[in-house]
């Protein structure tokens, strides 16, 4: 394995002994028609004028790196927030379903599928579908359309067709698995739009790719603020992994750089009510990669806890379960609580409300000893507007 | 030869129905077993439950929970099979996806299996070049065929090279769907069936997906050795338990020409 490729997928769809392709032979074809062309495609001048096009005005790219000048004092630091709660549709996620729609578009596809959770990925696939004119299904889990009604009215008014994953825990792993039925049942004119750095290979270096934008704006933007043109640390919280992967993209090989990922624990990493998938799986296969996740003694996937609902994914992207055997990032975790008093400290000292898989990177902050003349970079993913409701209620404003 | 080969060479038209292991009850295992015996199956697929089955349907979903909440595990159903081929002649096939027999240890579920009698494994989400190159060995030292799927969507050159690795059977799944999905046979079906005969393979095939009662049946046994029953069983088992008498009249109604 060369050094420049110590981190990357491989030609297998490896990520060290992580990754690969573990689907049913239905899906086989498809997954291996996107094998083939979505290198050439992303790598196509035609792609990339257009992805960057949209990028910059659709989303409103790119987005600001803020020296947190009071938070920094606290923390006797320079911590600097890289602002995807910005973007367009309000987290990092639109950076991805922009790039995949470009790429269903080349491939001649007309109908897109998803999966989503708490409903962020959901709209950010609705509305790519909206913009290109395609039709749009999003699978959910009947929990989660009870619990996030909002963002599913959202989806139907950008024009997508919801419907309800009633098998299993009815919650993201379900949507996922449904979403995957439909990709087997529709195998010509349908593209699975995927929403994190999951799934069997390729997708989860075709979404780190798409979010690389990310790492390739900090770069830039850290050598404006600093007398150096790499921050000291990264720091950015994990569910599946996308905006911790595509944070880290660019400074994978840059090892003068700390990539920090932070799981949430829920009510506390031995609680029994966690998503700390690092911390508290093991080695097995969810939806197609080989990688961490949190099963039972017999191998029967189980249903993480987190108060963030973009969290609480049973398994962890191929790339991260690599990053953490390697020794390449460090692996913290937060509780809700420790999330949540993040996120209150950063709205008071900052104005700024956070989402609530950010406040878990934010939470690092109380977890980590910095020099003063750091440069430690925080990907804030989203923002705070979809979670007033949780915020109320645990505030009592 | 082994039970899967002396089946295929002796039987045309050859009746596999597929059940999960623990449902409706968690004893019924092999109480299903022994009926589909008696009551005329040629070949049985016993389903081992998983939290996440991507490749079935409703009806196939829900057996699995049930059994899951039933208790069952890979560990149970070892032992519920411990004394089974004291009682059951025909071919056992042990169907089931991947992360519970990885969890497990693939070499000591291959070991396990051979000690008690299980003649082949499929795995729908065990990659072919991953068989290949991790597993061939271990299943093929162990007498246990591993059992691939093809769809309509399967090159010809895939499959001719499937069947290169193939021992006991492939499995064609009829059409692009989850497993459940029942409709009639199709122009576009009997085409795919004739392109996978056309092919000149060494293993004999079986065709499932779709196949639930004696017109399916006697439809996919033209164009292969014979079919593969699943949903439509399991919806009986639902229905009325693991009642034998049932039991052989539903194998009975679906072989009787």
């Amino acid at each position: 394995m060369s050094k420049q490729n110590k981190y990357h997928v491989d030609e297998k769809g490896m990520y060290g002994q992580f990754g690969g392709a573990y689907i049913p032979e239905m899906l086989y074809p498809n997954i291996e028609n996107l094998k083939a062309v979505y290198k050439d495609i992303i790598g196509s001048d035609a792609f990339q004028d257009e992805y960057k096009s949209l990028l910059k005005d659709y989303v409103g790219r790119p987005s600001p790196l803020y020296l947190a000048k009071r938070l920094s004092e606290k923390y006797q630091t320079n911590v600097y927030l890289k602002r995807e709660d910005l973007n367009h549709t309000g987290a990092h996620k639109i950076n991805n379903t922009v790039g995949q729609i470009l790429i269903a578009k080349h491939m001649g596809k007309q109908r897109i599928i998803a999966e989503t959770g708490a409903g962020q990925h959901g709209v950010a696939t609705a509305t790519a579908c909206a913009l290109m004119g395609l039709q749009c299904v999003v699978y959910m889990g009947e929990v989660d359309i009870e619990r996030q009604a909002p963002n599913v009215a959202r989806m139907k008014m950008l024009g997508a067709e919801v419907v309800a994953a009633t098998s299993g825990s009815r919650t993201l792993k379900d949507a996922t698995n449904e979403a995957l039925r439909d990709w087997i049942c529709n195998p010509e004119d349908t593209f699975y739009l995927i929403g994190s750095v999951v799934g069997p290979h390729p997708y989860p270096d075709m979404v780190a790719q798409l979010q690389a934008v990310i790492s390739e704006e900090i770069k830039l933007q850290i050598a404006e603020k600093t007398n150096k043109d790499y921050p000291d640390y990264v720091i950015a919280c994990v569910g599946g992994g996308s905006n911790a992967a595509g944070s880290f993209y660019h400074f994978l090989d840059d090892e003068r750089v700390q990539l920090v990922a932070v799981e949430a624990s829920g009510m506390g990493v031995d609680s029994g009510e966690t998503a700390a998938t690092i911390a508290k799986g093991d080695k097995g296969l969810i939806h197609g990669s080989l990688t961490f996740l949190m099963q039972s003694n017999d191998g029967q996937i189980t249903e993480p806890y987190s108060i963030s609902a973009g969290l609480d994914y049973p398994g962890i992207g191929p790339q991260h379960a690599h990053l953490f055997d390697t020794g390449r990032a460090q692996f913290l975790s937060a509780t809700d609580k420790e999330a949540l008093d993040a996120a209150l400290q950063l709205t008071q000292l900052e104005g700024i409300i956070p989402a609530l898989e950010s406040s878990h990177a934010l939470a690092a902050l109380d977890k980590m000893s910095f020099k003063k003349d750091d440069s430690v970079v925080i990907t804030l993913s989203g923002r705070g507007d979809k979670d007033m409701a949780t915020y109320m209620k645990r505030f009592g404003f | 030869m082994n039970r899967l080969q002396q089946l295929f060479s002796d039987k045309k038209d050859i009746c596999s129905v597929y059940y999960t292991a623990g449902f409706p009850q968690g004893n019924d295992t092999v109480t299903v077993l022994k009926a589909l015996e008696d009551g005329g199956a040629d070949l049985v697929e016993i389903g081992m439950p998983f939290s996440d089955p991507l490749a079935d349907g409703p009806t196939i979903q829900a057996s699995s929970e049930q059994a899951l909440d039933n208790g069952m595990s890979i560990k149970i159903l070892f032992e519920q099979l411990k004394d089974v081929r004291k009682n059951v002649q025909i071919p056992i096939v042990l169907m089931g996806y991947f992360n519970p027999v990885f969890k497990f240890g693939v070499e000591k579920f291959i070991a396990k299996c051979q000690y008690l009698g299980i003649d082949g494994l499929i795995i729908p989400d065990l990659p072919f070049d991953e068989y290949r190159d991790k597993y061939q060995g271990l299943f093929e030292s162990a007498g246990i065929a591993n059992i691939f799927l093809i769809t309509p969507q399967t090159s010809n050159e895939r499959i001719q090279l499937i069947d290169e690795h193939s021992k006991g059977f492939i499995y064609v799944v009829s059409s692009a769907s989850v497993t459940g999905a029942k409709k009639d046979v199709e122009q576009s079906q009997i085409d795919y069936f004739n392109r996978v005969n056309s092919l000149g393979l060494s293993t004999p095939t079986l065709i499932g997906f779709g196949i639930g009662d004696r017109s399916t049946f006697k439809t996919a046994c033209e164009h292969a050795s014979g079919a593969i029953i699943g949903s439509a069983f399991v919806k009986l088992l639902s229905e009325n338990g693991a009642d034998a008498e049932r039991i052989k009249q539903f194998i009975q109604g679906v072989k009787t020409k």
